[in-house]
């Protein structure tokens, strides 16, 4: 997918995260992380996100991660619906299939 | 912690935010419901479907029986939705407002397009149909024999008085004539019915009152919109001890009076007839499911 806006999605609320993507022409992905818990988490809530962008075909984006402690299901889902705003796009759900 | 089966209490959890979604798998409700509906706002619709998704296909309670609830039958988001719902293989969807068979089977053959694109087996997803209007009462019959798929009715009270012109009351007797047509077709069509909210979550008389009137009526369980009516539903439909030893007593005479051919049981003067044994044998049910034996 191609972002075409700068999109977010997600709440300030505990167990979540505001995830921020912004179009980044040839800049590849660049996280800005801020997390109560990015000592002990960070990498693996970065890696999350970064898989998420992958799955999407995004390589070009700006990301903030706002996290207040979610989980691993909610970094994805919020990831997911940012890119999906961004692009202005629908999600394939059969992309889940097989 | 194990299934049981059973299908006492249903609580909505609001798929718009990861806390309650999370805070829900450590509550004792038997079934749990994601919710794509009345709890999500308008513009985060798209946000609840992949948090839901992500909960139910990767992170779901195991003990629990898992449901999502669609939007509206004629809501332009019911198309993605079922999309979503189906591939993140909850054991049902639930559909609010169903009012006609037709809806049902038009519902049905959507999920049978989608398990079949996604490798799920072909009828693995059930149905839930919420009725919550006077047309829903009316055809509850053939709602609930409109697929092998709805595996229960769910009564919708504040809805169904408002198309009624009626008052909400606790006493519930403006729905009493849904409860019974509800009721009855899940009797016919042999699958489970279910209860209306009681909406004044503080009031714990009020619920005691109204579960007497739901467990006497014979409903199987009841939808709850409150953590602390969890409790409180699940003892009224768990059988206390005095009617599960009631309930071996007079399973043993009727095992012991087949052994011995004797045409007539009595147990503490009254003859055991069949409805008795029938109450008795699902007590025991009940009990088993429960863990009580």
């Amino acid at each position: 997918m191609i972002l075409k806006k700068s999109a977010m999605a997600g709440t300030l609320e505990s167990s979540d995260v505001m995830i921020t993507v912004t179009p980044n022409d040839g800049g590849g992905i660049e996280i800005d992380l801020r997390s109560d818990v990015a000592a002990q988490f960070g990498n693996a809530i970065r890696e999350t996100v970064r898989a998420v962008l992958e799955e999407m075909e995004v390589t070009d984006a700006a990301v903030t991660v706002l996290d207040h402690g979610a989980l691993d299901c909610a970094i994805r889902a919020r990831t997911r619906c940012a890119v999906c705003r961004g692009a202005e796009a629908k999600y394939d759900w059969s992309r889940e299939d097989g | 912690m194990e299934r049981t089966g059973l299908k006492r209490t249903s609580l909505y959890v609001g798929g718009s935010s990861p806390g309650k979604m999370l805070e829900a798998r450590f509550y004792h409700e038997d079934c749990v419901v994601y919710d794509l509906e009345d709890s999500v706002a308008a513009d985060a619709k798209d946000a609840a479907r992949f948090l839901v998704y992500e909960a139910v296909r990767y992170h779901r309670p195991p003990e629990k029986y898992v449901l999502i609830r669609v939007n509206g039958i004629y809501s332009p988001e019911l198309p993605e939705d079922l999309e979503m719902a189906v591939r993140a293989r909850p054991d049902a969807l639930r559909i609010p407002k169903v009012e006609h068979a037709e809806e049902v089977r038009r519902i049905d053959a959507e999920i049978t397009r989608i398990e079949k694109a996604a490798g799920i087996p072909v009828g693995r997803t059930e149905l839930w149909c919420n009725i919550e209007s006077a047309v829903g009462a009316v055809n509850a019959r053939e709602i609930a024999a409109a697929s092998p798929r709805v595996a229960a009715l769910a009564l919708g009270a504040e809805d169904y008085t408002a198309s009624m012109g009626a008052t909400r009351s606790k006493s519930g007797f403006e729905i009493f004539y849904a409860r019974m047509q509800v009721l009855e077709a899940c009797r016919l069509a042999g699958i489970s019915a279910q209860d209306a909210v009681f909406s004044d979550f503080r009031d714990r008389e009020g619920l005691a009152e109204d579960l007497k009137m739901t467990k006497g009526l014979g409903f199987d369980g009841k939808t709850v919109i409150h953590p602390s009516q969890i409790d409180p539903v699940n003892a009224a439909f768990t059988p206390s001890a005095k009617e599960i030893r009631n309930a071996q007593r007079i399973v043993e005479a009727l095992e012991a009076g087949a052994k011995n051919h004797t045409g007539v049981v009595v147990v503490d003067g009254s003859m055991v007839d069949k409805p008795v044994e029938i109450r008795a044998r699902t007590v025991l049910a009940q009990a088993k499911a429960a863990g009580l034996l």
